[in-house]
C-alpha cells in the first residue's frame, strides 16, 4: 500500500511547561526527509526540551509529535525505531568498549550479536574509527567519543537523526569531522538530520533552518528564505535581528 | 494517508528480539559488575564483618531456642546468616537503583529509555539483571559461610534459589521505585538511612522474633509488617528445604506493588518525568 511520504518530523502545537516555567509555546513545524535541518536557538531556547519530547524521555503535555507519520504517543516504539539520537551529555558507558557499547544499544533494538558485530565495523569504519573498536570508552578523545554515539545512533539505521549540540566542548578540528561525517550521511544514505545548535558558523548555505526563542518558533526555511525574510545580510545577521525583534514584541507584551 | 492505514502494518518485536533485548540488558550489568572490582568486594565484606565480628560478639549474649525451620540448637552465626543474605540482596538492589539515578544524571539512562521496546519490559529486564548479581554475591557468601560453619544441607543450597530470586526482585523493585523519585545523587544517601538501616533492624534478620515480642509488642507488629522480614524468612526456610507461605504470599504481593509503581514512576506522562524541572507539571 503506497501512501503519501510523511515529513521526517512533524511537530504541531508543541507546548510544554515545567511547573510555571513555560519552555515550549505552541510549536509548529514539519522537517523533510533526506535534509539537514539546523534547529537554531541560544542556551534556554527549549531545544533540549524538543528533543526531550521527541524521543519521549518526557510525555507530551499539549499538541503532537509524529515521526515518518507515527505519533509518538500513540506508537512510541514503532517512533522510537526510526530515531537515532545523540545527546547533549556523553552516554557512553565508559567502561565498555566501543564495541561493546554498540552492542548493547543494538541488543535494545532487538539486534542479535552476530548481526550487530557486523553493523558495528560498518559504522565504525563510516565514522573513520575502526581500529579503535576494541579500545576502552575511557580512553577515547572528546571527538572521538562524539562520533562513536553518533555511529552508535546510526547502528538501527535510523532514517531520523537528532543531535543535541553535538559539538559542544570539542576542538576546531574535532567539529568539522564531526559536521563533515553527519554531512556526508544526508548526502550519501540520505538521513535525514536535525542539528541543534547555537553556533551560527555550523550553518551551512544550502540547510534549513529553524529559528527558536525562549520556547517559540521564530522562523523556519531554506537559508537564504530566512536571510531575505529579516532583510539582513547573512544568516548570522538575520539571527541576531530574529531574537532583537523577538526581544522587542515580548518588552511590548509586558508593558 | 490515515491513521488506521498505519497501524495496519506495525513493526512489533518477536520473542526472540525480546530475549536479544533481555540478554544485552543483562550482559551489560554483568560486565559492569566484573569491571567494578571493588563493588564486589564490598558486597562480601560488609555481610562477612557481620558475620565474623557482630555474630562472634552477640553468640553468648544471645540465645536462640528451636524454632522453625531449625530442629535444633543453631549458633547465632548460624541463625544470621539468611538475614545477611537479604542484606546483600537489599545493598545490591538499592545500588543498582543509585547506578540508576548516577546514570540518569550522566545521560546512560537516556539510552535504555529511548529503546523501542515497551518501558515496562526495560525496567523488568533491568531488575532481572540487578537480581542475576545479586545471586553471584550471595552464593559467593555462602560459599564462605561454609567454611565458618554455616552447612545448611547441601539440598537447601537449591532449594533457596527461587527464595533468592523473589527476595531479588522485591528489594530491587523497591530500590528502582525509590530511584525514580530522586533527582540527585545526594539525595540518595537520606534514603539509605531512612529505608536500608530501618528496614534491616526492625525485621527477623539479627533476632528472632518472639524477642522482639517479649521486648516491644508495637515493634514486632512493625516487624511484621516490614517486608524485609518476610524476605529474610522465606530465604531463612528454603535453606532448610521448606516453604514459608506467609512469607512467600508477602514477597510476591510486595514485588508486583513495587513493580507497578516503579513502572508509573517511570512513564513519561506520569512519573518524575513529568515533574522534572518543578512541581506543579504533574497534570
Amino acid at each position: 500500500m503506497k501512501t503519501v511520504d510523511p515529513a521526517a518530523l512533524s511537530v504541531e502545537g508543541l507546548s510544554h511547561a515545567y511547573g510555571p516555567r513555560q519552555a515550549l509555546k505552541d510549536v509548529t513545524f514539519a522537517i523533510e526527509p533526506a535534509r539537514f535541518t539546523v534547529l537554531l536557538g541560544l542556551n534556554g531556547a527549549g531545544k533540549s526540551t524538543l528533543f526531550s519530547l521527541v524521543t519521549r524521555l518526557y510525555g507530551t503535555q499539549r499538541g503532537s509529535i509524529r515521526i515518518f507519520g507515527r505519533d509518538v504517543s500513540v506508537s512510541p516504539g514503532e517512533a522510537l525505531c526510526m530515531l537515532g539520537i545523540v545527546f547533549q551529555p556523553r552516554t557512553l558507558d565508559l567502561d565498555l568498549s566501543v564495541r561493546q557499547n554498540l552492542t548493547y544499544h543494538a541488543a535494545l533494538h532487538g539486534i542479535g550479536a552476530a548481526d550487530a558485530n557486523r553493523r558495528a565495523d560498518r559504522v565504525l569504519a563510516r565514522m573513520g574509527l575502526s581500529e579503535r573498536a576494541d579500545d576502552k570508552a575511557r580512553s577515547l578523545s572528546g571527538g572521538q567519543m562524539r562520533r562513536v554515539e553518533i555511529a552508535r545512533a546510526l547502528l538501527h539505521e535510523p532514517r531520523l537523526m537528532l543531535l543535541d549540540e553535538p559539538t559542544v566542548g570539542l576542538d576546531i578540528k574535532s567539529r568539522a569531522d564531526i559536521i563533515e561525517h553527519v554531512r556526508a550521511l544526508v548526502a550519501e544514505e540520505r538521513v535525514c538530520v536535525l542539528w541543534a545548535t547555537h553556533l551560527i558558523d555550523e550553518v551551512a548555505e544550502s540547510d534549513d533552518v529553524i529559528v527558536l526563542h525562549r520556547g517559540r518558533l521564530l522562523a523556519h526555511g531554506a537559508v537564504p528564505a530566512i536571510v531575505a525574510q529579516a532583510g539582513a545580510a547573512d544568516i548570522r545577521a538575520a539571527f541576531t535581528a530574529l531574537i532583537r525583534d523577538a526581544g522587542t514584541e515580548e518588552a511590548g507584551e509586558v508593558a | 494517508m490515515s491513521a488506521s492505514a498505519l497501524h495496519t502494518t506495525p513493526r512489533g518485536f518477536s520473542l526472540a528480539q525480546y530475549t536479544i533485548c533481555l540478554k544485552g540488558i543483562v550482559w551489560r550489568e554483568g560486565l559492569r559488575f566484573l569491571h567494578q572490582r571493588e563493588r564486589f568486594v564490598a558486597a562480601l565484606v560488609r555481610p562477612l564483618v557481620w558475620l565474623f565480628i557482630f555474630a562472634a560478639g552477640f553468640r553468648q549474649v544471645l540465645g536462640v531456642s528451636i524454632i522453625p525451620p531449625y530442629d535444633t540448637y543453631v549458633l547465632y552465626e548460624v541463625y544470621i546468616a539468611p538475614g545477611l543474605m537479604a542484606m546483600i540482596q537489599m545493598f545490591n538492589g538499592m545500588l543498582s537503583s543509585l547506578s540508576m539515578v548516577y546514570d540518569r544524571e550522566m545521560g546512560n539512562m537516556r539510552i535504555l529509555l529511548v529503546s523501542p521496546f515497551p518501558r515496562w519490559y526495560l525496567l523488568c529486564a533491568k531488575l532481572i539483571a540487578g537480581t542475576a548479581i545479586s545471586l553471584l554475591q550471595v552464593y559467593a557468601f555462602l560459599l564462605i559461610a561454609w567454611f565458618w560453619e554455616i552447612e545448611p544441607p547441601l539440598i537447601g543450597y537449591l532449594t533457596v534459589l527461587p527464595a533468592l530470586v523473589l527476595a531479588g526482585l522485591m528489594l530491587g523493585a523497591l530500590g528502582m521505585l525509590i530511584s525514580s523519585g530522586i533527582k540527585q545523587m545526594e539525595n540518595f544517601a537520606s534514603v539509605m538511612n531512612f529505608v536500608i538501616f530501618p528496614m534491616f533492624f526492625a525485621s527477623s534478620a539479627l533476632y528472632p522474633l518472639w524477642r522482639v515480642r517479649e521486648a516491644s509488642p508495637l515493634l514486632y507488629y512493625v516487624c511484621q509488617l516490614n517486608p524485609f522480614t518476610h524476605a529474610v524468612e522465606l530465604i531463612r526456610f528454603a535453606l532448610y528445604g521448606q516453604l514459608n507461605w506467609v512469607s512467600l504470599a508477602v514477597v510476591c504481593g510486595c514485588t508486583a506493588a513495587f513493580m507497578v509503581g516503579a513502572i508509573f514512576a517511570y512513564d513519561p506522562s506520569r512519573g518524575f518525568a513529568a515533574r522534572r524541572g518543578g512541581a506543579g507539571a504533574d497534570a
